[in-house]
């Protein structure tokens, strides 16, 4: 079943006092009649905790926002970073724009694939990893770059440091 | 162990791209460590000094809000996002006898490949924003703003939060600001992923939390902005090199650059460089010093090309760019931009198709989607660009692509169908042979390639 239609018949989904806690600071930022301005930051707040957003989650976002759900899913659809099916614990999206590629971006987005043995826009057997291509995150000059979980940039990463990072990811993902 | 404590250690430090001591008399860069971002050091560097003295808290009386605009103007500060407009100028548009809410917005959004400026402005040296934005809000009677930061930089949105919270704490923000009779709230927003928030009526859309879709122009910010309301929007660098203007004065701002290029400016150096970084140096410094700046180019191969403005300004060859200036007028003159200030160097063994290559993929990608001639023909130059590199091309796509380009150029409602077409003619103006050889033996004519 496709998202768009799961809209219709999901309930909403339960938000904890938690989470509306920081709905509640990104709402109010805004106007009291613009709640809606705050859309991508809770939904990037349900990614981080849930790993993507799930069609009874958008719902429940929309109802508190007071915003029709469909205006949810048109925010959530359209900007990259949202994670519209689950991926791995751990998403890593490294950057191939021309900037980094002049710094072995592609090489590095090659060898993160390889080393986890997985597709480009896959994630491994296990479920701890997804890797993808990114577009410009703004940190050129730290080229090759790439992003933990939309969250954490890692800068000037050698093949050296991605040995090392994907041991210590494995071992934090194996823990918990 | 959290994430973040894990993975801190791959987080960039600042050392390569900004404390070094090869910047030219900076000023936004200046003193900096990468702990002194809070607002105590912020405060010892002589930070919130401006906002004092507009609001009279210095012994003097308090600056008019047309004084404050006249010395902007009068400083030849132009916006530091890509288009260059002059600062001064665009604050005197805002409706100052409005009767209503105004709103004053910042522009991180920096996805501008090759533009890494902006994320250690805010990093490191938050509080230069907050104050340059405080000053613009008090110079066209603004109560709120917002500083829309880059979805991908999300450390450097918590670092913005956290010095939001120092300067309300401190009473730089909020209330009565210091005891005066201004006040100006400020929050911060981010986005998540998408190029076209970089646009300034994109980024208005994206901010009232829906698509980011760019609005149609006229009616402009001012006059329409955000929630319908006047709306005043500069790039973060620009609001940082407010309150060094307002301390010294719009004229030694300006003698700091050239005639109608005032003040320093950040370029963001990358690729075939030895030392990748941001370099603040006053407008007008030579490309080549920028170069040597930047240690040169890696492995001391010669230079081939320069991209001197972002990926969406037109390539310059080697040949053109070690004679020019960077400058705005300058880089026009010789037929590229400065744009956002980002410079990204090419050497002897690039191939000009695969780097159109992945240019015109990105553009095809970011595209909205709003406009027929962007949505398709950014599809179209990609597919043509792809099948030139890959052995697939034919004679009759030479002037395909420039009619292609061509035909997106003006015709659409924001500036990425220009973005995505400039490259294409830049590529094609200066490397004509190179993508003539890859369509005649089907293989590149530089030895090794991206």
């Amino acid at each position: 079943m496709n998202t768009t239609h799961a809209h219709a018949v999901v309930e909403a989904a339960e938000l904890s006092e938690a989470t509306q806690q920081r709905f509640a600071h990104e709402v109010a930022k805004y106007p009291d009649d613009q709640k809606q301005s705050a859309v991508i930051a809770c939904l990037s707040i349900l990614q981080q905790e849930n790993g993507h957003v799930s069609a009874a989650q958008e719902k429940a976002l929309a109802h508190y926002l007071g915003m029709p759900v469909m205006a949810v899913h048109e925010v959530f659809t359209f900007y990259n970073m949202f994670n519209l099916k689950p991926v791995g614990r751990f998403k890593i999206n490294v950057c191939t724009n021309l900037p980094c590629q002049l710094r072995a971006g592609q090489q590095t987005l090659e060898y993160v694939c390889k080393k986890l043995d997985v597709e480009v826009g896959g994630t491994t057997a296990d479920g701890m990893f997804t890797v993808q291509p990114g577009e410009c995150m703004g940190a050129c000059a730290d080229a090759p770059v790439l992003l933990v979980n939309d969250r954490h940039m890692c800068s000037f990463m050698s093949t050296d440091k991605i040995d090392q990072m994907i041991d210590e990811l494995r071992q934090a993902g194996a823990q918990s | 162990m959290s994430l973040q404590q894990l993975l801190s250690k791959y987080q960039a430090s600042g050392v390569e791209t900004c404390f070094h001591d090869r910047h030219i008399n900076p000023q936004i860069y200046a003193g900096l460590n990468g702990q002194n971002w809070g607002l105590k050091d912020y405060i010892a560097r002589g930070g919130y000094q401006a906002l004092r003295t507009v609001l009279g808290l210095n012994g003097a009386a308090a600056l008019t809000q047309d004084e404050v605009i006249a010395m902007v103007k009068e400083s030849g500060l132009r916006g530091r996002g890509g288009a260059g407009f002059p600062t001064g100028l665009k604050w005197s548009f805002m409706p100052r006898q409005f009767f209503g809410q105004k709103y004053l917005v910042c522009n991180s959004d920096e996805g501008e490949p090759g533009t890494c400026k902006d994320r250690d402005i805010l990093e490191f040296n938050p509080h230069i924003v907050i104050e340059g934005m405080a000053i613009a809000a008090y110079a066209m009677g603004i109560s709120v703003g917002y500083n829309y930061i880059h979805g991908e930089i999300f450390q450097t949105y918590e670092r913005f939060e956290a010095a939001l919270e120092e300067a309300r704490a401190a009473g730089f923000l909020g209330d009565n600001i210091q005891g005066s009779n201004f006040s100006f709230q400020l929050h911060a927003a981010h986005g998540f992923g998408a190029y076209i928030c970089g646009e300034e009526t994109a980024l208005l859309e994206s901010l009232e939390g829906k698509k980011g879709q760019p609005r149609f122009k006229p009616p402009f910010p001012a006059s329409y902005g955000v929630y319908g309301k006047p709306t005043t929007i500069n790039n973060t660098e620009t609001f940082a090199a407010v309150p060094w203007i307002i301390r010294h004065g719009g004229a030694a701002y300006l003698a700091c650059g050239k005639p109608n290029n005032g003040g320093t400016k950040i370029f963001s150096v990358s690729g075939d460089v030895e030392r990748p970084g941001n370099y603040e140096v006053p407008m007008g410094t030579p490309f080549a010093t920028l170069l040597e700046l930047a240690g040169g180019v890696r492995g001391g191969r010669a230079l081939k090309a320069v991209i001197p403005g972002g990926s969406s300004a037109p390539v310059l060859p080697a040949s053109i760019v070690m004679d020019i200036t960077m400058d705005y007028d300058a880089i026009a003159k010789a037929g590229s931009m400065l744009g956002s200030g980002a410079v990204i160097v090419m050497d002897d063994t690039r191939c000009m198709v695969k780097s159109l290559q992945r240019l015109s993929a990105f553009y095809m990608h970011e595209s909205c989607g709003q406009c027929t001639p962007c949505r398709e023909g950014t599809g179209w130059l990609s597919r043509m660009v792809d099948r030139i590199e890959t052995g697939q091309g034919r004679p009759s796509d030479m002037d395909l692509l420039d009619n292609v380009a061509e035909n997106i150029m003006g015709r659409t409602i924001c500036a990425l169908g220009d973005a995505a077409a400039m490259p294409v003619r830049g590529m094609l103006k200066h490397f004509r042979p190179e993508f003539e050889h890859h369509i005649t033996h089907k293989t590149c004519m530089v030895s090794s390639h991206v």
